[in-house]
């Protein structure tokens, strides 16, 4: 028998934090693709509170230790965009001074995966048996559309998510002014960003709105709760996984059992 | 002028609280992208003319001693001068130099960010010279003594019915009963005052999108044909000018002209593209009698070999500001001083000073937009990240922020600490949101949730919960 392919999930810190579902979510779809999922104890957050503040040593520093996490599995995968780009793209610049450790950040970049492109793109996934009835539309991340391309994947397998009827938003690819460390520095202009950006949402008339990135998935659902939209903000594992179900809404009360 | 990007925030939130400037960023923030994309559809070779302009860019700068030095030899060959300012302080010294030497009572101007830049109009008033701005834009925000908003577009901040209230206010040799409704009818009055103005002026003072060294040439592109009346009617054509503009070819600057007026405005070309080569020469039929370059450097060979040398490719085109949701929420203005946008918050910082200027590169959330329609490429939030590097480094944040991410990055390097931080967290989160989901208010939140609500955390922490799976399943 060959031997078992190990993922090893990074699980982001948003997600740890406020939605372990979704990792949840993430797992399940890995194992029914046929991956040994493991999760590293070592791992806490990718750093780019840090590298985004200015602050590179500690960032370099946090680096390191992802870097030491998640050596030797044959696949990293984040249920994130942002926190795959910075793997991908921001490590190996971030030792660009370092020879050794630049090396270490390129092998880890080349096998970090953002969790949709890597079902798609590695595992040539072209549908999901998941089905919901509803009528989706989704936005597509900064980091993910930009830095990792991943624009077609998620429209491919949502495609296939049966009673899933997918209606594309205006303005999918504006940011929608979450930007990690920006919605505490300048949070008047990132609520007028996600205003705008609900009001899209809304003019869809879609009963949800998805997204690969929690981050801007708590933006989103902070903004269309407090004005009292019905629209559902959901992270995409949960409906590829088939997890709409057991699990209420972003920013929905939890249901009473 | 004056910057006052320090005031950042004050200014974000006056922008954002103005409904006029908030009617007129609506209109741009989708109109502009729109535009660009349907032209570059056009063209498939749009990618590899970026990767050619970026070429070209970055080989002028690495000879760019050679070139400017070309490029003066040539504009001499044709009749003209060169002036070499470090500053903005000698550029406007040159300028009004030239301006008193032949006598000039009016000046008329083609839109020039190099001009706003030094602060020249004001310089020129104070000298007893009227200068009278003969872009439409840039004249409607003459009227209002404002800065320009935008850096193609200098009243973009404003509606058809602010400009009918500078003209009525301005204009008031005209009937104060006529119509000022349509836009046609407000182009049709800027045309009939501006018109004398370009046959009274001494001097025409423009900008330049390109010089090019092999011939001396200067380059404007306009859509309103103002710039060629500026250069070629007055006895006196001063071209205010930077010396980053600077190409080695005819044959590149062709190339650039093609990035740039799709990138700025969608078009395939500007209307007008007009090349001046030294002063009218015997047999010409017009033309001034002097032309002069006053070339500028102010902080900009500073950049060279540093990590913000790519920012000298810019060609001021602002697909970066037409695609950016941060300029779209505040405006131009927030920005406070001559460049907003992205290209602004790297380029202030390095002509100002990052004290004045440390907001700008701060207030991005690094999406990215600006760098992926950058004509020539220009890694914009990299080097934003780089000043908050430096700010970082040499201590400018505040203190909180600073201290803040300095102990959130000293737990995360705990791993045996932060897990049951974080479980804790989710629990007592999870426990309080429970009924609503959702927090209408939270502690050290107060920015977010002022507009915002904050969802719930599920109530425990992934690691957790897998530890605890593991243990259930036992070990593999």
């Amino acid at each position: 028998m060959a031997e078992p392919v190990r993922v090893a999930l990074l699980v982001t810190c948003l997600i740890d934090l406020f939605r372990p579902s979704v990792a949840f979510a993430a797992v399940a779809l890995l194992e029914a693709a046929g991956y040994t999922v493991e999760v590293p104890r070592a791992q806490t957050c990718c750093g780019q509170p840090a590298y985004n503040s200015g602050d590179r040593a500690d960032a370099k520093r946090i680096a390191r230790q992802v870097i030491a996490a998640f050596a030797g599995y044959d696949y990293v995968v984040a249920p994130s965009g942002s926190c795959a780009g910075m793997v991908r793209l921001h490590y190996p610049q971030l030792f660009a001074d370092e020879p050794a450790m630049r090396v270490a950040a390129e092998e880890l970049a080349a096998r970090t995966w953002e969790l949709v492109s890597f079902l798609v793109d590695v595992r040539g996934m072209d549908r999901v048996t998941a089905r919901w009835a509803k009528s989706a539309t989704y936005h597509d991340g900064c980091s993910g559309l930009r830095e990792l391309g991943i624009k077609a994947q998620p429209r491919k397998l949502l495609a296939s998510v049966e009673g899933l009827d997918l209606t594309e938003l205006p303005g999918a690819e504006v940011c929608c002014g979450f930007g990690g460390t920006f919605c505490v520095k300048y949070p008047e202009i990132s609520d007028k960003m996600v205003t705008d950006k609900a009001a899209e949402i809304a003019a869809t008339g879609a009963d949800c709105v998805l997204a690969g990135d929690l981050g801007c998935l708590l933006n989103i659902a902070g903004k269309l709760t407090r004005l009292g939209s019905p629209v559902e903000v959901r992270h995409i594992a949960e409906v590829l996984a088939g997890m709409t179900d057991e699990l209420p809404a972003i920013g929905a009360p939890a249901r009473s059992s | 002028m004056e910057p006052t990007s320090h005031l950042f925030p004050a200014n974000v939130r006056a922008g954002l609280a103005d409904p006029v400037l908030q009617r007129a960023l609506g209109l741009a923030r989708t109109g502009f992208p729109l535009r660009r994309q349907q032209a570059i559809e056009r063209l498939p070779e749009f990618e590899d003319l970026r990767e050619e302009g970026r070429r070209i860019k970055d080989h002028t700068l690495a000879h760019l001693d050679f070139y400017l030095e070309l490029y003066e030899k040539n504009v001499v060959a044709s009749g003209g001068t060169v002036h070499w300012a470090r500053t903005a302080e000698e550029a406007r010294e040159a300028v009004l130099g030239i301006c008193r030497s032949v006598g000039a009572r009016i000046v008329t101007k083609g839109k020039s960010m190099v001009a706003e830049e030094i602060a020249l109009n004001e310089h020129l008033e104070k000298n007893g010279i009227t200068p009278v701005e003969t872009d439409l834009g840039e004249y409607i925000i003459q009227l209002r003594h404002e800065p320009p908003s935008h850096i193609i577009a200098p009243a973009i901040h404003l509606m058809k019915e602010q400009v009918a209230d500078a003209f009525r206010a301005a204009h008031t040799e005209l009937d104060p009963e006529r119509a000022l409704v349509d836009p046609r009818a407000l182009c049709d009055e800027a045309r009939t005052v501006l018109r004398p103005q370009f046959l009274a002026a001494d001097v025409g003072i423009t900008g330049a999108n390109f010089l090019v060294a092999e011939t001396g040439s200067s380059i404007i592109v306009t859509n309103e044909g103002n710039g060629d009346l500026t250069q070629t009617l007055p006895r006196v054509h001063i071209v205010v000018a930077s010396l980053e503009k600077i190409v080695p070819t005819l044959e590149d600057a062709a190339t650039l002209l093609r990035l740039l007026a799709r990138s700025a405005t969608g078009q395939e070309f500007s209307s007008y593209t007009t090349l001046s080569t030294g002063p009218r020469r015997p047999g010409d039929l017009d033309g001034p009698d002097q032309y002069h370059v006053v070339l500028l450097d102010n902080g900009r060979t500073a950049l060279l070999g540093g990590e913000f040398q790519d920012m000298l490719r810019c060609l001021r085109c602002a697909a970066c500001l037409n695609h950016c949701p941060v300029y779209a929420a505040v405006g131009g203005h927030a920005y406070g001083w001559v460049y907003p946008g992205p290209m602004g918050a790297v380029l202030t910082p390095a002509l100002v000073g990052l004290h004045e200027a440390g907001h700008l590169p701060n207030a991005s959330t690094f999406c990215g937009r600006c760098e992926s329609v950058c004509p020539v490429k220009i890694p914009l939030p990299k080097m934003m990240r780089s000043w908050r590097e430096r700010e970082f480094a040499q201590r400018m944040s505040p203190v909180a922020y600073r201290s803040g991410v300095r102990l959130w990055a000293w737990v995360a390097m705990r791993p045996a600490l932060y897990h049951p931080m974080v479980e804790m967290k989710a629990r007592l989160l999870g426990w309080l949101g429970k009924t609503h989901g959702r927090f209408r208010s939270m502690p050290l939140a107060g920015g977010w949730t002022l507009g915002r609500d904050m969802p719930a955390p599920e109530g425990r922490s992934f690691h957790s919960l897998w530890a605890e799976r593991r243990r259930a399943r036992g070990p593999r």
